[in-house]
């Protein structure tokens, strides 16, 4: 069967007839079309799903499409104005913070909630922040910097 | 992964909830999601109904209540990390709270849904039994309280009839001057705890006046730890005192210890007076 939703994602009402088994994350890349937003795992471990869901992260694989009717979700494609990369985008881009890619809307989406609460954390703070988050390339370093690196940009030190 | 075919029911009030759960058989309350949705999506479990709580205002936040607070069920953990009132009467929970797998986990995962799962690899249900709390539940006969050592009643089983749901938990202020710690070995993949201890440790003269201690991740429900409460009564809280007493947990445990092929049940066992030992040792520190 599938029931009516209506989800604001990234300001824009997105309304959609969904099963009402489908996760959020299904939802995102596939009825808005907003594919930035990955599925990297089966067990909720990975964050490569994580997105804003009214106002705090949330991981959309773990979440139903009807749970969230009625909210409002960022994603990655939200957080800059699709001209100007976002401070966090900028900093992983100049640390040399991805390699494959696939992790990084999870991670910036995290690190993203971490500096609106800490606005200058130390590295072991980034390291938490960004715990349920996992990377398969990088070894964590040099997205440990550019989190540092995009929290001085946005003026935290 | 997407979960088996569902039927979903958004509950206004509790009173909804309970009357959705007892017309339709089988289904499941769906609080944060993030117990019961892992399950679904790996399809050990498939609720054909499932009935969404998640947005019932009354069921969220923390107040004062006599002589403690009561946290509203769906009190998420991330909100009870960061609350005033439960630092100021119980901040073991706090602690605990802060320790619960990653931040997305903790915005969405909520007390009630913790304790009502009754993982036994999660954190708050240990301190909880730690604390003396009690439950209290909605059905459609009325309300009833359950005391936090009665309510899990084996692995993912609780003291809930099918068509009752906890509506808050109610938590006695730790005594005033009172150290209270929880520690955990958390799993190195998923952050559940493989073995986490809590203790509350109060102070008079010199001497324990009162100790709470309470073992989870070892048996299938928390384990209240009375061997170690008992030869802490009394005791200076020296070091030698702490080691002797974390050592009395061998007597709580009953040899039904769990083990898997990440930890054996000896090994959890033997890491059970390990982590009372440390959790007893940060209590103290933090009391008087
Ligand atoms: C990656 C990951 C890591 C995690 N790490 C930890 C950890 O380190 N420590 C830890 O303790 N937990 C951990 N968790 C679990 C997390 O804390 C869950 O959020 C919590 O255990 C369940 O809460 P929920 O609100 O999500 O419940 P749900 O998943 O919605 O519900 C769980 C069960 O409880 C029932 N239920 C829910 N609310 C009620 C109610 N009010 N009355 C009656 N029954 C109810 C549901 O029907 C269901 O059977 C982790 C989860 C994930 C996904
Ligand atoms: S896809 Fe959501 S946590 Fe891995
Ligand atoms: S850059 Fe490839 S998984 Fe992180």
């Amino acid at each position: 069967m599938t029931v009516p939703v209506e989800i604001t994602i990234n300001g824009k009402a997105c309304s959609g007839e969904v099963e009402e088994r489908q996760l959020l994350v299904h939802f995102i890349r596939e009825n808005a079309g907003l594919t930035g937003t990955k599925v990297g795992c089966d067990t909720s471990q990975c964050g490569t799903c994580t997105v804003q869901l009214d106002g705090v992260s949330a991981k959309s694989c773990t979440v139903l499409t009807v749970q969230a009717s009625g909210s409002s979700v960022t994603t990655i494609e939200g957080i800059s104005d699709g001209v100007d990369l976002h401070p966090l985008q900028e900093a992983f881009w100049n640390n040399h913070g991805l390699q494959c890619g696939f992790c990084t809307p999870g991670m910036i989406m995290a690190a993203n909630e971490l500096l609106s609460k800490n606005p200058s954390p130390t590295r072991e703070e980034i390291r938490h922040g960004l715990e349920g988050n996992i990377c398969r390339c990088t070894g964590y370093q040099n997205i440990v910097s550019a989190v540092e690196d995009a929290a001085k940009a946005m003026g935290g030190r | 992964m997407f979960p088996a075919q569902i039927t979903y029911h958004r509950a206004g009030s509790v009173a909804e909830a309970v009357q959705l759960l007892s017309d339709n058989e089988g289904a499941k309350l769906l609080a944060g999601g993030h117990s019961l949705l892992p399950l679904m999506k790996l399809r050990l479990a498939a609720p054909a109904v499932l009935v969404d709580i998640g947005r019932i205002e009354a069921l969220k936040g923390v107040s004062a209540s006599g002589g403690g607070i009561t946290i509203g069920a769906l009190t998420t953990h991330a909100e009870i990390a960061s609350s005033d009132l439960v630092q100021q009467h119980a901040p073991v929970l706090a602690e605990a709270a802060a320790l619960v797998g990653d931040p997305a986990v903790r915005n969405r995962g909520t007390i009630g849904g913790s304790v009502s799962h009754a993982d036994p690899a999660s954190d708050q249900p240990t301190v909880l039994a730690a604390l003396d709390a009690t439950f209290n539940v909605t059905g459609p006969g009325g309300d009833r309280s359950i005391a936090a050592a009665d309510f899990a009643t084996g692995l993912l089983e609780n003291a809930l009839a099918e068509n009752e749901v906890l509506t808050s938990i109610s938590v006695p202020s730790v005594p005033s001057g009172a150290g209270s710690a929880y520690v955990k070995f958390p799993h190195p993949a998923s952050r559940y705890a493989v073995v986490g201890a809590a203790a509350v440790l109060a102070v008079s003269g010199g001497a324990c006046s009162s100790a709470s201690v309470a073992v989870g991740g070892v048996e299938t429900t928390p384990v209240r730890a009375s061997s170690v409460e008992a030869a802490l009564a009394g005791s200076d809280l020296s070091d030698a005192a702490l080691d002797a007493a974390a050592a009395a947990v061998a007597g709580d445990l009953n040899g039904d210890a769990m083990g898997d092929v990440f930890a054996s049940a000896e090994y959890r066992r033997a890491m059970a007076a390990v982590y009372v030992r440390r959790a007893l040792g940060a209590a103290a520190s933090r009391a008087g």
